[in-house]
Protein backbone atom coordinates (compact mmCIF):
# COMPACT_ATOMS: atom_id res chain seq x y z
CA UNK A 1 0.00 0.00 0.00
CA UNK A 2 3.32 2.04 0.27
CA UNK A 3 3.24 4.59 -2.97
CA UNK A 4 6.22 6.46 -1.82
CA UNK A 5 8.89 6.21 -4.52
CA UNK A 6 12.44 4.98 -3.58
CA UNK A 7 14.96 7.75 -3.62
CA UNK A 8 17.84 6.68 -2.21
CA UNK A 9 19.99 8.90 -4.22
CA UNK A 10 18.38 12.18 -2.41
CA UNK A 11 19.02 11.49 0.87
CA UNK A 12 17.90 15.43 2.39
CA UNK A 13 15.14 16.27 3.56
CA UNK A 14 13.06 13.17 5.00
CA UNK A 15 11.55 12.35 8.05
CA UNK A 16 11.64 8.67 9.53
CA UNK A 17 9.86 7.64 12.61
CA UNK A 18 11.12 3.90 13.65
CA UNK A 19 9.02 2.17 16.31
CA UNK A 20 7.98 5.09 18.07
CA UNK A 21 6.31 4.41 21.49
CA UNK A 22 5.22 6.71 24.27
CA UNK A 23 3.63 6.33 27.77
CA UNK A 24 2.56 8.76 29.74
CA UNK A 25 1.50 6.49 32.66
CA UNK A 26 4.11 3.36 32.23
CA UNK A 27 2.30 0.17 30.50
CA UNK A 28 -0.30 2.52 28.87
CA UNK A 29 1.32 3.65 25.94
CA UNK A 30 -0.78 5.89 24.02
CA UNK A 31 1.05 5.52 20.67
CA UNK A 32 3.04 2.16 20.02
CA UNK A 33 5.31 1.11 17.62
CA UNK A 34 4.28 3.61 14.75
CA UNK A 35 6.88 3.46 12.26
CA UNK A 36 6.34 5.92 8.74
CA UNK A 37 8.74 7.69 6.48
CA UNK A 38 8.14 11.09 4.33
CA UNK A 39 10.57 12.54 2.33
CA UNK A 40 10.45 14.95 -0.68
CA UNK A 41 7.54 16.90 -1.99
CA UNK A 42 4.89 14.96 -0.04
CA UNK A 43 2.31 16.24 2.28
CA UNK A 44 0.81 13.62 5.02
CA UNK A 45 -2.09 14.15 6.85
CA UNK A 46 -2.55 12.40 10.10
CA UNK A 47 -6.08 11.71 10.87
CA UNK A 48 -7.63 9.98 14.29
CA UNK A 49 -10.12 10.70 16.90
CA UNK A 50 -9.51 12.93 19.89
CA UNK A 51 -7.16 11.95 22.59
CA UNK A 52 -5.20 9.47 20.43
CA UNK A 53 -1.89 11.21 20.27
CA UNK A 54 -1.90 13.02 17.00
CA UNK A 55 -0.46 15.88 18.65
CA UNK A 56 2.06 13.76 20.94
CA UNK A 57 2.97 12.20 17.70
CA UNK A 58 3.77 15.51 16.43
CA UNK A 59 5.72 16.69 19.08
CA UNK A 60 7.74 13.71 19.48
CA UNK A 61 9.59 14.13 16.44
CA UNK A 62 10.99 17.80 17.39
CA UNK A 63 11.08 16.33 20.96
CA UNK A 64 8.85 18.69 22.17
CA UNK A 65 7.28 15.95 24.80
CA UNK A 66 10.12 12.87 24.50
CA UNK A 67 9.52 9.91 23.30
CA UNK A 68 9.71 6.30 25.72
CA UNK A 69 11.36 4.31 23.02
CA UNK A 70 12.06 4.29 19.13
CA UNK A 71 13.80 7.03 16.88
CA UNK A 72 13.32 9.35 14.93
CA UNK A 73 15.34 10.65 11.94
CA UNK A 74 15.05 13.92 10.44
CA UNK A 75 17.06 13.86 7.24
CA UNK A 76 18.99 10.91 8.63
CA UNK A 77 19.76 12.82 12.12
CA UNK A 78 18.17 10.52 14.99
CA UNK A 79 16.93 13.71 17.24
CA UNK A 80 15.77 11.32 20.05
CA UNK A 81 19.35 11.04 21.12
CA UNK A 82 20.26 14.52 21.43
CA UNK A 83 20.22 17.08 23.97
CA UNK A 84 20.95 20.60 25.05
CA UNK A 85 22.66 22.45 22.25
CA UNK A 86 22.85 19.73 19.63
CA UNK A 87 19.64 19.20 20.34
CA UNK A 88 18.42 22.99 19.59
CA UNK A 89 20.35 22.79 16.23
CA UNK A 90 18.81 19.80 14.91
CA UNK A 91 15.22 21.41 15.88
CA UNK A 92 15.75 24.18 13.05
CA UNK A 93 15.94 22.08 10.74
CA UNK A 94 11.94 20.93 11.87
CA UNK A 95 9.43 24.12 11.53
CA UNK A 96 6.30 23.65 13.62
CA UNK A 97 2.95 25.39 12.92
CA UNK A 98 0.28 25.21 15.45
CA UNK A 99 -3.48 25.68 15.98
CA UNK A 100 -3.17 28.58 18.29
CA UNK A 101 -0.83 30.01 15.96
CA UNK A 102 1.15 30.71 18.81
CA UNK A 103 2.85 34.14 17.68
CA UNK A 104 4.59 36.95 19.93
CA UNK A 105 1.87 38.97 20.08
CA UNK A 106 3.23 42.14 21.06
CA UNK A 107 5.99 41.83 18.29
CA UNK A 108 5.75 42.86 15.28
CA UNK A 109 4.88 40.82 11.90
CA UNK A 110 8.23 41.11 10.43
CA UNK A 111 9.51 39.96 14.33
CA UNK A 112 7.59 36.95 14.30
CA UNK A 113 8.63 35.66 10.83
CA UNK A 114 12.51 36.73 11.86
CA UNK A 115 11.94 34.68 14.91
CA UNK A 116 12.25 31.49 12.72
CA UNK A 117 15.76 32.61 12.85
CA UNK A 118 16.46 32.45 16.12
CA UNK A 119 17.98 29.22 15.91
CA UNK A 120 20.69 30.65 13.80
CA UNK A 121 21.55 34.07 14.90
CA UNK A 122 23.10 34.94 18.31
CA UNK A 123 21.02 36.30 21.00
CA UNK A 124 23.21 40.01 21.04
CA UNK A 125 21.90 39.93 17.25
CA UNK A 126 18.27 39.10 17.70
CA UNK A 127 18.19 41.82 20.79
CA UNK A 128 19.50 44.31 18.67
CA UNK A 129 17.32 43.42 15.76
CA UNK A 130 20.53 43.27 13.52
CA UNK A 131 19.12 40.35 11.69
CA UNK A 132 21.37 38.95 8.56
CA UNK A 133 20.23 41.51 5.74
CA UNK A 134 19.85 37.57 4.01
CA UNK A 135 17.32 36.99 6.73
CA UNK A 136 15.56 39.94 6.17
CA UNK A 137 15.28 39.84 2.22
CA UNK A 138 14.08 36.01 2.94
CA UNK A 139 11.17 37.76 4.96
CA UNK A 140 10.21 39.89 2.82
CA UNK A 141 9.78 37.59 0.24
CA UNK A 142 7.96 35.25 1.82
CA UNK A 143 5.61 37.95 3.53
CA UNK A 144 5.08 38.90 -0.20
CA UNK A 145 4.35 35.01 -0.74
CA UNK A 146 1.85 34.92 1.64
CA UNK A 147 -0.09 38.39 0.54
CA UNK A 148 0.72 40.49 3.85
CA UNK A 149 3.42 42.32 3.03
CA UNK A 150 1.74 45.59 3.68
CA UNK A 151 1.54 44.27 7.57
CA UNK A 152 4.96 44.16 8.24
CA UNK A 153 4.77 46.38 10.89
CA UNK A 154 1.72 45.68 12.41
CA UNK A 155 1.36 44.11 15.48
CA UNK A 156 0.80 40.58 15.38
CA UNK A 157 -2.35 41.10 17.89
CA UNK A 158 -3.76 43.10 15.33
CA UNK A 159 -4.36 40.65 12.90
CA UNK A 160 -7.20 38.00 12.17
CA UNK A 161 -6.93 34.38 12.64
CA UNK A 162 -6.40 33.47 9.28
CA UNK A 163 -3.66 36.63 8.58
CA UNK A 164 -1.89 34.91 11.87
CA UNK A 165 -1.55 31.34 11.02
CA UNK A 166 0.24 33.05 7.61
CA UNK A 167 2.26 34.54 9.38
CA UNK A 168 2.82 31.29 11.54
CA UNK A 169 3.36 29.34 8.34
CA UNK A 170 6.47 32.37 7.29
CA UNK A 171 8.06 31.88 10.56
CA UNK A 172 7.93 28.03 10.06
CA UNK A 173 9.52 28.65 6.61
CA UNK A 174 11.92 31.06 7.49
CA UNK A 175 14.01 28.11 9.67
CA UNK A 176 14.44 26.72 5.97
CA UNK A 177 13.37 23.14 7.38
CA UNK A 178 13.30 19.82 6.64
CA UNK A 179 10.32 19.01 7.43
CA UNK A 180 7.41 20.84 8.25
CA UNK A 181 4.94 19.86 10.94
CA UNK A 182 1.50 21.41 11.55
CA UNK A 183 -0.56 20.58 14.88
CA UNK A 184 -4.22 21.12 13.69
CA UNK A 185 -3.32 24.51 11.47
CA UNK A 186 -6.81 25.09 10.63
CA UNK A 187 -9.03 24.53 14.08
CA UNK A 188 -9.10 27.79 15.32
CA UNK A 189 -10.49 28.90 11.56
CA UNK A 190 -13.75 29.04 9.61
CA UNK A 191 -14.06 26.94 6.91
CA UNK A 192 -12.89 29.08 3.66
CA UNK A 193 -10.25 29.94 5.93
CA UNK A 194 -9.12 26.54 6.57
CA UNK A 195 -9.30 25.86 3.03
CA UNK A 196 -6.90 28.65 2.12
CA UNK A 197 -4.57 28.07 4.95
CA UNK A 198 -4.21 24.76 3.22
CA UNK A 199 -3.69 25.74 0.00
CA UNK A 200 -0.58 27.86 1.25
CA UNK A 201 0.70 25.21 3.61
CA UNK A 202 0.86 22.29 0.52
CA UNK A 203 2.29 25.40 -2.37
CA UNK A 204 4.67 26.75 0.26
CA UNK A 205 6.01 23.13 0.97
CA UNK A 206 6.26 22.29 -2.80
CA UNK A 207 8.14 25.37 -3.67
CA UNK A 208 10.36 25.10 -1.20
CA UNK A 209 10.72 21.10 -1.16
CA UNK A 210 9.81 20.68 2.28
CA UNK A 211 7.75 17.46 3.21
CA UNK A 212 4.77 17.97 5.25
CA UNK A 213 3.24 16.22 8.26
CA UNK A 214 -0.60 17.31 9.26
CA UNK A 215 -2.58 16.83 11.84
CA UNK A 216 -5.79 17.48 11.49
CA UNK A 217 -9.33 16.28 11.63
CA UNK A 218 -10.78 17.17 8.91
CA UNK A 219 -10.79 14.47 7.32
CA UNK A 220 -12.31 15.88 3.54
CA UNK A 221 -9.55 18.67 4.12
CA UNK A 222 -7.15 16.12 3.91
CA UNK A 223 -8.19 14.16 1.28
CA UNK A 224 -8.42 17.21 -0.70
CA UNK A 225 -5.10 18.76 -0.32
CA UNK A 226 -2.40 15.98 0.73
CA UNK A 227 -1.42 13.23 -0.79
CA UNK A 228 -0.89 10.53 1.60
CA UNK A 229 -3.10 9.46 4.88
CA UNK A 230 -2.41 7.96 7.59
CA UNK A 231 -5.23 7.33 10.05
CA UNK A 232 -4.04 6.20 13.68
CA UNK A 233 -6.30 4.75 16.31
CA UNK A 234 -6.18 2.70 19.13
CA UNK A 235 -2.18 3.52 19.63
CA UNK A 236 -0.71 2.20 16.30
CA UNK A 237 -1.41 2.76 12.64
CA UNK A 238 -4.60 1.48 11.14
CA UNK A 239 -4.41 3.45 7.35
CA UNK A 240 -1.39 4.57 5.09
CA UNK A 241 -2.11 5.25 1.68
CA UNK A 242 -3.47 7.63 -0.54
CA UNK A 243 -6.65 9.78 0.16
CA UNK A 244 -8.93 7.99 -3.01
CA UNK A 245 -8.11 4.34 -1.15
CA UNK A 246 -9.96 5.78 2.33
CA UNK A 247 -13.23 4.41 2.57
CA UNK A 248 -15.77 4.32 5.01
CA UNK A 249 -14.67 1.44 6.35
CA UNK A 250 -11.07 2.31 7.21
CA UNK A 251 -13.24 6.06 8.55
CA UNK A 252 -15.31 3.51 10.69
CA UNK A 253 -12.19 1.55 11.64
CA UNK A 254 -10.57 4.71 12.64
CA UNK A 255 -13.09 6.77 14.61
CA UNK A 256 -15.46 4.03 15.46
CA UNK A 257 -19.02 3.72 14.90
CA UNK A 258 -21.37 4.46 11.54
CA UNK A 259 -24.04 6.57 12.49
CA UNK A 260 -21.46 9.78 11.78
CA UNK A 261 -20.82 8.83 7.98
CA UNK A 262 -24.30 8.91 6.51
CA UNK B 1 -51.45 17.04 53.09
CA UNK B 2 -48.58 19.41 52.42
CA UNK B 3 -45.28 18.28 53.31
CA UNK B 4 -43.34 21.50 55.37
CA UNK B 5 -39.85 21.58 53.44
CA UNK B 6 -37.14 23.11 55.82
CA UNK B 7 -34.28 24.95 55.12
CA UNK B 8 -31.48 26.56 56.54
CA UNK B 9 -28.21 28.22 55.58
CA UNK B 10 -26.11 26.38 57.44
CA UNK B 11 -25.82 22.98 59.08
CA UNK B 12 -25.90 22.79 63.13
CA UNK B 13 -22.18 22.00 63.13
CA UNK B 14 -21.44 24.82 61.16
CA UNK B 15 -23.66 27.45 63.53
CA UNK B 16 -21.86 26.16 66.33
CA UNK B 17 -18.39 26.53 64.41
CA UNK B 18 -19.37 30.40 63.07
CA UNK B 19 -20.17 30.83 67.01
CA UNK B 20 -16.75 29.79 67.88
CA UNK B 21 -15.10 32.44 65.86
CA UNK B 22 -17.24 35.07 66.86
CA UNK B 23 -16.80 34.43 70.83
CA UNK B 24 -13.10 34.39 69.64
CA UNK B 25 -12.67 37.59 68.32
CA UNK B 26 -15.36 39.31 71.17
CA UNK B 27 -12.27 37.45 73.46
CA UNK B 28 -9.38 38.97 71.83
CA UNK B 29 -10.55 42.22 71.36
CA UNK B 30 -11.11 42.64 75.48
CA UNK B 31 -7.90 41.14 75.88
CA UNK B 32 -6.55 43.44 73.84
CA UNK B 33 -8.15 46.41 75.21
CA UNK B 34 -6.73 45.41 78.52
CA UNK B 35 -3.28 45.36 77.68
CA UNK B 36 -3.68 49.00 75.61
CA UNK B 37 -5.14 50.20 78.93
CA UNK B 38 -6.84 53.56 76.95
CA UNK B 39 -7.03 56.30 79.53
CA UNK B 40 -10.00 58.44 78.92
CA UNK B 41 -8.71 61.83 80.14
CA UNK B 42 -6.21 61.38 77.19
CA UNK B 43 -9.01 61.03 74.45
CA UNK B 44 -11.16 63.55 75.92
CA UNK B 45 -7.94 65.91 75.79
CA UNK B 46 -7.35 64.95 72.17
CA UNK B 47 -9.32 68.16 70.77
CA UNK B 48 -7.75 70.37 72.53
CA UNK B 49 -4.20 68.87 71.50
CA UNK B 50 -4.83 69.45 68.06
CA UNK B 51 -5.76 72.87 67.94
CA UNK B 52 -2.89 73.97 70.30
CA UNK B 53 -0.61 72.07 67.91
CA UNK B 54 -2.17 73.34 64.52
CA UNK B 55 -2.12 76.72 66.57
CA UNK B 56 1.46 76.59 66.42
CA UNK B 57 1.77 75.29 63.02
CA UNK B 58 0.24 78.25 61.58
CA UNK B 59 1.61 80.74 59.83
CA UNK B 60 3.97 78.27 58.29
CA UNK B 61 7.47 79.44 57.93
CA UNK B 62 7.34 79.35 53.83
CA UNK B 63 10.80 81.27 53.91
CA UNK B 64 12.70 77.68 55.33
CA UNK B 65 11.60 75.75 52.25
CA UNK B 66 14.11 77.32 50.07
CA UNK B 67 17.06 77.26 52.43
CA UNK B 68 16.39 74.09 54.39
CA UNK B 69 13.99 72.01 52.90
CA UNK B 70 14.30 72.38 49.06
CA UNK B 71 18.38 70.22 48.48
CA UNK B 72 16.92 67.77 50.93
CA UNK B 73 13.52 67.27 48.93
CA UNK B 74 15.13 67.27 46.20
CA UNK B 75 18.02 64.61 47.73
CA UNK B 76 14.99 62.18 48.92
CA UNK B 77 13.97 62.21 45.58
CA UNK B 78 17.46 60.86 44.49
CA UNK B 79 17.45 58.63 46.92
CA UNK B 80 14.42 57.18 45.86
CA UNK B 81 15.03 57.04 42.02
CA UNK B 82 18.51 55.47 42.67
CA UNK B 83 17.26 53.36 45.15
CA UNK B 84 14.30 52.29 42.62
CA UNK B 85 17.10 51.80 39.98
CA UNK B 86 19.12 49.33 42.09
CA UNK B 87 16.44 46.93 43.18
CA UNK B 88 15.18 46.16 39.60
CA UNK B 89 18.99 44.78 38.84
CA UNK B 90 19.01 43.12 41.78
CA UNK B 91 15.46 42.10 41.59
CA UNK B 92 15.11 41.52 37.75
CA UNK B 93 17.51 37.74 38.05
CA UNK B 94 16.05 36.89 41.66
CA UNK B 95 12.51 36.89 39.61
CA UNK B 96 13.66 35.13 36.41
CA UNK B 97 15.21 32.38 39.41
CA UNK B 98 11.94 32.45 41.22
CA UNK B 99 9.53 31.90 38.27
CA UNK B 100 8.31 28.25 37.91
CA UNK B 101 7.88 28.09 34.37
CA UNK B 102 11.37 29.14 33.53
CA UNK B 103 13.59 27.67 35.92
CA UNK B 104 12.83 24.32 37.13
CA UNK B 105 15.29 24.09 39.71
CA UNK B 106 13.53 23.50 42.92
CA UNK B 107 16.94 24.69 44.95
CA UNK B 108 17.00 28.19 42.69
CA UNK B 109 13.33 28.58 43.51
CA UNK B 110 13.99 27.89 47.41
CA UNK B 111 16.94 30.82 47.11
CA UNK B 112 14.60 33.10 45.14
CA UNK B 113 12.53 32.60 47.81
CA UNK B 114 14.39 33.26 50.67
CA UNK B 115 16.15 36.47 49.13
CA UNK B 116 12.20 37.43 48.33
CA UNK B 117 10.71 36.81 51.55
CA UNK B 118 13.72 38.55 53.60
CA UNK B 119 13.85 41.86 51.80
CA UNK B 120 10.00 42.30 52.14
CA UNK B 121 9.83 40.73 55.94
CA UNK B 122 12.43 43.70 57.30
CA UNK B 123 10.91 47.01 57.39
CA UNK B 124 12.37 49.80 55.54
CA UNK B 125 12.74 51.73 58.95
CA UNK B 126 14.90 48.58 60.12
CA UNK B 127 16.75 48.53 56.66
CA UNK B 128 17.93 52.12 57.13
CA UNK B 129 18.76 51.37 61.00
CA UNK B 130 21.15 48.28 59.53
CA UNK B 131 22.52 50.61 56.49
CA UNK B 132 23.16 53.27 58.53
CA UNK B 133 25.16 51.72 61.49
CA UNK B 134 27.04 49.91 57.78
CA UNK B 135 27.65 52.99 55.79
CA UNK B 136 27.05 56.09 58.88
CA UNK B 137 24.44 58.57 58.66
CA UNK B 138 23.41 60.39 54.50
CA UNK B 139 21.63 59.33 51.66
CA UNK B 140 24.06 56.23 50.45
CA UNK B 141 22.58 54.19 53.79
CA UNK B 142 19.42 55.67 52.04
CA UNK B 143 19.71 54.79 48.61
CA UNK B 144 20.81 50.89 49.67
CA UNK B 145 17.69 50.65 51.72
CA UNK B 146 15.07 51.25 49.98
CA UNK B 147 16.96 49.36 47.34
CA UNK B 148 17.12 46.29 49.66
CA UNK B 149 13.72 46.73 50.76
CA UNK B 150 12.19 46.85 47.20
CA UNK B 151 13.73 43.82 45.65
CA UNK B 152 11.26 41.48 47.62
CA UNK B 153 8.48 43.46 46.06
CA UNK B 154 9.77 44.07 42.31
CA UNK B 155 10.90 40.40 42.46
CA UNK B 156 8.20 38.88 43.49
CA UNK B 157 5.92 40.96 41.16
CA UNK B 158 8.30 40.21 37.91
CA UNK B 159 8.17 36.66 38.73
CA UNK B 160 4.76 36.32 38.77
CA UNK B 161 4.53 38.17 35.97
CA UNK B 162 6.72 35.49 34.27
CA UNK B 163 4.93 32.69 35.24
CA UNK B 164 1.35 34.00 33.80
CA UNK B 165 3.41 34.32 30.29
CA UNK B 166 1.40 32.24 27.37
CA UNK B 167 3.30 28.64 27.31
CA UNK B 168 2.18 28.68 23.39
CA UNK B 169 4.92 31.18 21.53
CA UNK B 170 7.75 30.47 24.02
CA UNK B 171 6.93 26.38 22.57
CA UNK B 172 7.07 28.05 19.36
CA UNK B 173 10.14 29.66 19.51
CA UNK B 174 11.97 26.15 21.44
CA UNK B 175 10.48 24.36 18.42
CA UNK B 176 12.25 26.77 16.33
CA UNK B 177 15.84 26.00 18.07
CA UNK B 178 15.94 29.56 19.95
CA UNK B 179 18.65 29.86 22.79
CA UNK B 180 17.74 30.24 26.03
CA UNK B 181 18.19 34.22 25.70
CA UNK B 182 16.40 34.66 22.72
CA UNK B 183 13.78 33.30 24.01
CA UNK B 184 13.35 35.04 27.04
CA UNK B 185 14.49 37.92 24.80
CA UNK B 186 11.97 37.49 22.65
CA UNK B 187 9.26 35.43 23.96
CA UNK B 188 9.02 36.19 27.40
CA UNK B 189 9.88 39.76 27.56
CA UNK B 190 7.33 40.92 25.33
CA UNK B 191 5.10 39.44 27.15
CA UNK B 192 6.01 40.87 30.67
CA UNK B 193 7.42 44.68 29.20
CA UNK B 194 3.90 46.08 30.50
CA UNK B 195 3.56 44.38 33.66
CA UNK B 196 7.66 45.08 34.14
CA UNK B 197 7.39 48.99 33.87
CA UNK B 198 4.14 48.72 36.10
CA UNK B 199 5.62 47.40 38.60
CA UNK B 200 8.41 49.77 38.40
CA UNK B 201 6.40 52.64 38.62
CA UNK B 202 4.89 51.86 40.92
CA UNK B 203 7.34 51.07 43.43
CA UNK B 204 9.26 54.50 42.50
CA UNK B 205 5.61 55.32 43.59
CA UNK B 206 5.96 53.94 47.26
CA UNK B 207 9.91 54.97 47.13
CA UNK B 208 9.02 58.27 47.16
CA UNK B 209 7.27 58.08 50.66
CA UNK B 210 9.48 55.82 51.93
CA UNK B 211 12.33 57.82 50.97
CA UNK B 212 10.71 60.66 52.98
CA UNK B 213 10.60 58.80 56.23
CA UNK B 214 14.19 57.04 56.29
CA UNK B 215 15.75 60.04 57.47
CA UNK B 216 14.41 60.16 60.95
CA UNK B 217 16.18 57.39 61.76
CA UNK B 218 19.55 59.35 59.78
CA UNK B 219 19.69 57.48 56.04
CA UNK B 220 19.45 61.46 54.45
CA UNK B 221 16.40 63.03 52.73
CA UNK B 222 13.91 65.43 54.11
CA UNK B 223 13.14 62.85 57.02
CA UNK B 224 16.20 64.12 58.99
CA UNK B 225 15.32 67.89 58.56
CA UNK B 226 11.83 66.78 59.86
CA UNK B 227 13.41 64.75 62.57
CA UNK B 228 15.43 68.55 63.31
CA UNK B 229 12.30 70.35 63.29
CA UNK B 230 10.54 68.14 65.49
CA UNK B 231 13.67 67.91 68.10
CA UNK B 232 13.71 71.40 68.22
CA UNK B 233 9.63 71.89 68.41
CA UNK B 234 9.60 74.56 65.22
CA UNK B 235 6.42 73.56 64.17
CA UNK B 236 5.98 76.18 61.30
CA UNK B 237 8.94 74.54 60.07
CA UNK B 238 7.28 70.63 60.46
CA UNK B 239 4.12 72.15 58.72
CA UNK B 240 6.19 73.42 55.66
CA UNK B 241 8.16 70.16 55.18
CA UNK B 242 4.84 68.29 55.91
CA UNK B 243 2.88 70.43 53.04
CA UNK B 244 5.92 69.79 50.62
CA UNK B 245 5.89 65.66 51.07
CA UNK B 246 2.33 65.77 50.51
CA UNK B 247 2.25 67.91 47.46
CA UNK B 248 5.64 65.75 46.15
CA UNK B 249 3.80 62.16 47.13
CA UNK B 250 0.20 63.79 45.24
CA UNK B 251 2.60 64.93 42.22
CA UNK B 252 4.65 61.32 41.97
CA UNK B 253 1.05 59.21 42.33
CA UNK B 254 -0.68 61.38 39.69
CA UNK B 255 2.34 61.46 37.29
CA UNK B 256 2.42 57.38 37.53
CA UNK B 257 -1.08 56.88 36.98
CA UNK B 258 -0.47 59.09 33.51
CA UNK B 259 2.83 57.37 32.27
CA UNK B 260 0.73 53.75 32.97
CA UNK B 261 -2.04 54.62 31.12
CA UNK B 262 0.35 55.29 28.38
CA UNK B 263 2.03 51.85 28.52
CA UNK B 264 -0.79 49.72 29.26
Amino acid sequence: MSTSPQQPEQPARSLQVDRLTKEYVAGKPILSNISFEVSGRSSVAIIGPSGTGKSTLIRCVNKLIPPTSGNIYVSGENITVLHGARLRRARRKIGMVFQEFNLVERLTVMENVLCGRLGYVSSLRAWLRRYPQRDIEMAFSLLESIGLLDFTRQRADSLSGGQRQRVGIARAIMQEPHVLLADEPTSSLDPKTSVEIMELLVSLTETHQIPLLINIHDVELAKRFTNRVIGIARGGIVFDGPPAELSNDHLKDIYGGENWLQ
Amino acid sequence: MIQEKLWQRFTFAERLSRFAVFLGFAVALALSMRTVQIIPEFLYDAPTQVADLLGRMWPMDFDYYPQGVHATMMETLHIASLGTLLSIFMAVPVGILGANNIVRQPLLHWLSKLILVSSRSVNTLVWALLFVAVFGPGALAGTICIAFRSVGFVGKLFAEALEECNPGPIEALQAAGAPWLSLFLKGYWPQVAPAFWGIFLFRWDINVRESAVIGLVGAGGIGMVLDDALNLFFWDRVAVILLSIFTVVIVAELLVTAIRKRII
